[in-house]
């Protein structure tokens, strides 16, 4: 590890990179993915090709419209002053302008709609799938790489879409259209043109094997300068508070410079292959005109067909270079492509049932059967559960840290599969409820509340955005964060700004709490839910608590006991196992470990 | 609403396109370093160019000179031309894209760089009101944009409308009606040119920050992944980014349509002239005036202008997109960092930490209320004072402002006598150390991560400051100190969070300590033992505390309540729970305010 990579630190395999599989499988990934892009556009494909070919006619129409004009136009002209032939072809100028103009403008606006929905369906596909993956997926990916994926991958696509198709198709056609002309007017001359094809080919193939290495690295250096973009902004607090500044900048040169250089190296393969064709077109057109010429000399051609041969030769090469620029954008969009694809090929490791269970009207009832779970292998978090928590009960989770206590809701809100055993909501397995049905009946409230763009009143609705006015102030003056939200700017209607900067940590609390509040959940779980509120408000949550919990079940995970004290049964976790099980008043006078943990926490209420 | 630029809010309707133009026009100082690489693309440019033309000449020479003669030397010499002029051409367009490369990427490389340093010097208050997706944007899409323009696209608007003004200079001198004819086909193009700027320059602007406003979607959703699963609402979600990502579509569209209604009447311009060059040509050869070898080669010259003329439309285009991804460039560059060093700024000498807060008011910009006013508070050396309050009083917004994180908008702070803002940033936030209710770990090592601050802690420091924090957990990660943490690797608790956080802040013992609510995430055993440690770290520091337990407040020698952004007592914890009501309701830990236990 170099000296300015030491920063990052050692991380678990694979958090780098995702694509460890064969360049064969990526390409075959990723083109498939692009046939299903395209394939609702077919007919608009259709259209736009035919009109792009009716263009490229009137194109070339008016060159020769000019030729015919001079030839047969100007004689009658200048012997007789008869302008009816001139007149004629400019008049034919005219209209096959006119065409042009209509057939263009119609593939524009073809190709562009062709484009834009393409890119669409791509976007919404990669947002939605990254959605629907599991936590533990996005633990890994992180927010910049996401962001990297919908904003850079797809805009390289973006840039084949926007400029390729005309490209591929004007050379395409041209290239074969020549090449059949070439060999009806002389075969051995054709064979020279031909011979120049290997070497073509060869280049084009030693462009493809580099050009797809190196935009594959391009799209993951940009990604890593994101990712550090995106971290540091989002940290920013932290990073002026601890003047990282400077360091940041150091990384992220050294990220940047890594891009660029692959940017560097991207863009010389193709100053090699573009220029290189073109080398091997005029090469091609020398040696013809030597050949050819040789041919006439000796009877054997004419010389209109030499003529003919270079103006086709020239015709010939050039949409080449259209052809080499597609080419790289091409390559450029398939690394991206490939990075798509392989988003989309991820499963979500918690999956949603195929025939779902349904279960509409959760009463709560909750059963860890022998449940086995651990992040890495090899090292289980709770190595074999039993628990029966029945509809209705309130319990109090308390541990030390890393006792298995958060992990064990997050399985219950299935952020997580267990790896063996099953955790059931009234006998039905969690894995065979449909998302929106486990959804509604298990919300979990934890000490990060993140806040969406928008205002208070839709960020308490957002678990239930068709409650009304009445019902958020309700939920909101229910565990008494009324108070604070009215004294807000615009009240309810204030705006939160980027994350909830304006809020504090306890005020977000309290939103996050509402929320949960309104959503109604059969069961819900509250993970150190009340850990940034002053006591004041704490007790409020509590003295709400109670009747909110009255009918359903609860979890709640609290180092302060307070919150416990409200609670039918006590769990103490211990290394992922149920150390003690019972009433808190029972465990108080039991002398355990619970009773130990109680009477810290009152001597420290002192 | 918002004092920035930036904003998450449209654009206004009609930005001006001449503001755009001369943003772009600012990009210079970054295209400064390369000009000897422009002039060689734009000479190299003309030169291939002019290959280009002499070919087909060349070959045409051949067919009509040496072929019909039955000249083999000819043939010969003229296909050695041909091939020197083709290896030539190629050659050039070699040299092209070779210095383009390190044009193109150096360009964007270097903007990039500048950006972020400069997002980085922005305060928070900046960071506050805007989306960091807006901000990706720039320093992704927008920079290729310009990065496009200045490597390519302007290259061949420099070579085509010189190709345009060297056809017409040739043509004027071959005929000068004709010529002038065509010169005056420049008309008709600056009109096209401008109502097509018009309308392209709004859209391009549009689609840009749509991209941006589609970026802030995707941003927030992943970072709020948890949130969303929560509740059940990725559906939600994906709607509104399906809106925000149709909308996108949609303006993308509208592009497409000027495009398409503008760009092929790049194309008509060049087939008038040749229509119109035919017509008043074959009146010309009719009178006399001009020969038909004149008007064929006057047609011929005319025909080299179809490409350049007709790619104007693209090419303008891509300076339009160019010139707003610089105008939102700008818009971030321009606004100027407001907490900065002071002229003449010292560096904090050697502080013994006296720490005043003198009639002290803060408000965020564009909100009337302000958070805090009047605020007083003098902290002597060495002393620890608690500063509680309910949610919502200002406690957070008063400790960001000792590190400057904000600056007071009346009153100030001193340290030993001496305003804050007349000590250089980066020594007074050396000085201050500060922990926050929300724990941020940087993708890095757990070493890197502490050493933050002090890049030159030694490893006793760090392991102290672990022992304070109770966060030795840190030396059984599986790769110890040097196991990466944070968004990119191993993923922590939030009570080891917290904790690491808290050992970062405490490193080196710093003179002055700023901590809010740095053991609400811990079980009440290992806040026990972090306050035991915590306590001898504060003997010998000035600290601020924002607490929200009495347990914790113990660790303070005064407390301060604050209530509605102005502290309303001072004393000892002792002193407000006998005196003053409302800190008791504060702090009292029961729900009856009667059964106040005694300390």
């Amino acid at each position: 590890m170099t000296d300015v990579q030491a920063w990052r630190g050692v991380a678990a395999e694979g958090t780098d990179d995702l694509s460890g599989q064969t360049t064969i499988r990526l390409r075959t990934r990723s083109r498939r993915l692009l046939r299903s892009l395209l394939r609702p556009h077919k007919k608009l494909f259709a259209l736009a090709v035919t009109l792009l070919v009716v263009q490229n006619v009137a194109g070339l129409a008016a060159p020769y419209l000019i030729k015919v004009g001079i030839d047969q136009g100007l004689p009658p002209l200048l012997a007789r002053h008869d302008a009816r032939v001139i007149t004629a072809v400019v008049l034919a100028i005219i209209a096959v302008s006119a065409l042009e103009y209509a057939t263009k403008r119609g593939f524009l606006m073809t190709s562009g709609r062709i484009g834009q929905a393409l890119l669409f369906d791509l976007r919404r596909r990669v947002f939605s799938h990254f959605q629907r993956l599991s936590l533990a997926f996005h633990e890994k990916y992180t927010s910049g790489r996401v962001i990297s994926r919908l904003t850079s991958d797809v805009d390289s696509i973006g840039e084949l879409v926007d400029g390729g198709i005309d490209d591929l198709v004007i050379a395409g056609l041209n290239v074969v259209s020549i090449a059949a002309v070439l060999l009806v007017l002389d075969w051995r001359m054709a064979l020279v043109v031909l011979a120049g094809f290997p070497v073509l080919l060869w280049l084009s193939s030693w462009f493809r094997r580099n050009s797809a290495r190196e935009y594959r690295v391009n799209r993951e250096k940009i990604a890593l300068v994101i990712v550090h973009f995106v971290e540091s902004l989002g940290g920013i607090r932290a990073v002026q508070a601890f003047r990282r500044e400077r360091r940041n900048n150091e990384i992220f040169a050294v990220l940047n410079d890594d891009f660029r250089r692959s940017q560097v190296r991207a863009i010389r393969l193709v100053a090699v292959f573009g220029p290189g064709i073109q080398l091997i077109g005029n090469i091609t057109i020398g040696a013809v005109l030597g050949y050819g010429a040789y041919r006439v000399l000796h009877g054997q051609t004419e010389v209109g067909v030499l003529a003919a041969f270079l103006l086709y030769l020239r015709r010939f090469f050039e949409p080449m270079q259209e052809l080499s620029q597609f080419y790289n954008a091409l390559q450029s969009a398939t690394a991206a492509l490939e990075k798509l694809s392989g988003v989309l090929e991820e499963e979500p490791s918690v999956a949603d049932p195929a025939e779902p269970v349904p279960l509409p009207h959760a009463r709560g009832e909750l059963v860890f059967e022998a449940v086995r779970f651990g992040y890495l292998a090899g090292r289980p978090v709770l190595p074999d559960l039993d628990l029966r928590i029945p509809a209705g009960q309130t319990v109090a989770v308390v541990g030390s840290t890393g006792a298995g206590k958060t992990t064990a809701a997050r399985l219950v809100a299935r952020f997580y599969d267990p790896t063996e055993g099953e955790i059931r909501l009234d006998g039905v397995n969690l894995r065979d409820l449909s998302e929106a049905d486990l959804r509604r009946a298990v919300v979990m409230v934890t000490q990060e509340n993140f806040l969406f763009a928008g205002t208070v009143a839709e960020n308490i609705a957002f678990g239930r955005p068709d409650a009304t006015r009445e019902e958020i102030v309700a939920a909101a003056e229910a565990i008494g964060a009324g108070t604070f939200i009215r004294s807000l700017p615009d009240g309810f209607d204030t705006d939160i700004r980027k994350r909830g900067g304006r809020l504090s940590a306890g005020q977000r609390q309290l939103i996050a709490f509402a929320r949960a509040f309104l959503a109604d959940p059969a069961v819900l779980i509250l993970d150190e839910a009340t850990s940034s509120l002053d006591i004041p408000s704490e007790r409020l949550v509590q003295r709400a608590l109670r009747t909110i919990l009255a009918d359903r079940t609860a979890i709640i995970i609290a180092h302060r006991l307070s919150t416990v004290e409200i609670a039918d049964r006590v769990l103490v976790f211990e290394s992922g196992e149920i150390a003690e099980d019972g009433s808190p008043a029972t465990l108080t006078e039991s002398g355990g470990r619970y009773a130990t943990l109680h009477r810290q926490w009152a001597e420290s209420l002192a | 609403m918002s004092g920035y630029a930036v904003t998450v809010e449209p654009m206004s309707p009609d930005p001006l396109p001449r503001s755009a133009l001369a943003n772009l026009w600012r990009i210079r100082s970054y295209v400064r370093p390369y000009v000897g690489q422009m002039v060689t693309m734009v000479a190299v440019s003309a030169l291939g160019v002019g290959a280009t033309i002499v070919i087909p000449l060349i070959t045409r020479a051949v067919v009509d000179g040496p072929v019909k003669r039955g000249d083999v030397r000819g043939i010969v010499l003229l296909a050695a031309l041909a091939l020197a002029f083709g290896a030539g051409e190629a050659g050039m367009f070699f040299v092209r894209r070779w210095v383009q490369s390190t044009v193109a990427a150096g360009l964007e490389n270097q903007i990039r760089n500048d950006l972020y340093a400069h997002l980085q010097r922005l305060p928070l208050e900046f960071h506050d009101q805007v989306q960091t997706g807006q901000l990706v944007s720039r320093a992704t899409s927008d920079l290729s944009t310009i990065r496009r323009f200045l490597s390519f696209g302007l290259i061949f608007l420099i070579v085509n409308v010189a190709t345009y003004l060297t056809v017409a200079g040739l043509l004027i001198q071959l005929y000068w009606p004709l010529g002038v004819l065509v010169a005056a086909g420049a008309g008709p193009l600056a009109i096209i040119t401008r109502r097509f700027e018009a309308r392209f320059i709004r859209v391009s602007r549009r689609i840009q920050d749509q991209q941006g406003d589609v970026a802030t979607i995707v941003e927030e959703s992943a970072v709020g992944v948890r949130a969303i699963k929560s509740f059940g609402r990725r559906r939600h979600v994906a709607r509104t980014f399906e809106v925000a990502a149709r909308q996108l579509h949609d303006d993308s569209l509208e592009r497409a349509r000027v495009v398409a209604r503008f760009w092929p009447l790049f194309d008509i311009v060049p087939n008038a002239l040749l229509a119109a060059v035919l017509l008043v040509g074959a009146l010309a050869v009719g009178s006399g005036a001009l020969t038909v070898g004149g008007l064929v080669a006057f047609v011929s010259l005319t025909l080299m202008l179809i490409w350049p003329v007709g790619s104007l439309g693209w090419l303008l285009a891509t300076g339009q997109e160019a010139a707003t991804a610089a105008d939102r460039l700008y818009e971030v560059l321009d606004t100027k960092p407001s907490i900065v060093d002071r002229p003449g700024a010292a560096d904090v000498p050697d502080t013994e930490g006296h720490l005043r807060i003198e009639g002290v008011g803060f408000g965020y910009p564009g909100t009337g209320e302000p958070v805090l006013h009047d605020v007083t508070l003098d902290v002597a050396p060495g002393e620890t004072v608690a500063l509680v309050g309910v949610t919502g009083s200002g406690k957070t917004t008063l400790t960001a402002l000792v590190p400057r994180l904000y600056d007071v908008t009346a009153g100030r702070i001193t340290l030993d006598g001496r305003d804050v803002r007349d000590f250089t940033l980066s020594s007074l936030r050396r000085l201050v150390s500060t922990a926050f209710e929300d724990p941020t770990l940087f993708s890095a090592s757990v070493r890197e991560n502490l050493t933050l601050g002090r890049p030159d802690a030694s490893d006793e420091q760090v392991s102290e400051a672990l022992r304070i924090a109770q966060a030795e957990f840190a030396y059984d990660l599986p790769w110890g100190l040097d196991t990466r943490i944070g968004e990119q690797g191993l993923s922590l608790s939030g009570g080891q969070r917290q904790r690491l956080a808290l050992a970062r802040a405490v490193l080196g013992r710093p003179r002055v300590l700023v901590l809010d609510d740095p053991l609400s995430a811990l079980d009440v055993h290992t806040e026990a033992l972090v306050e035991e440690a915590l306590r001898r770290v504060l003997a010998g520091t000035t600290a601020l505390l924002v607490v929200h337990r009495p347990s914790t407040v113990a660790l303070a020698d005064r407390v301060a309540l604050l209530q509605d952004g102005t502290i309303t007592a001072v004393g000892t914890h002792s002193e407000l729970m006998a005196t003053v009501p409302a800190y008791r309701a504060v702090l009292s830990a029961t729900a009856d305010e009667e059964e106040v236990p005694a300390r």
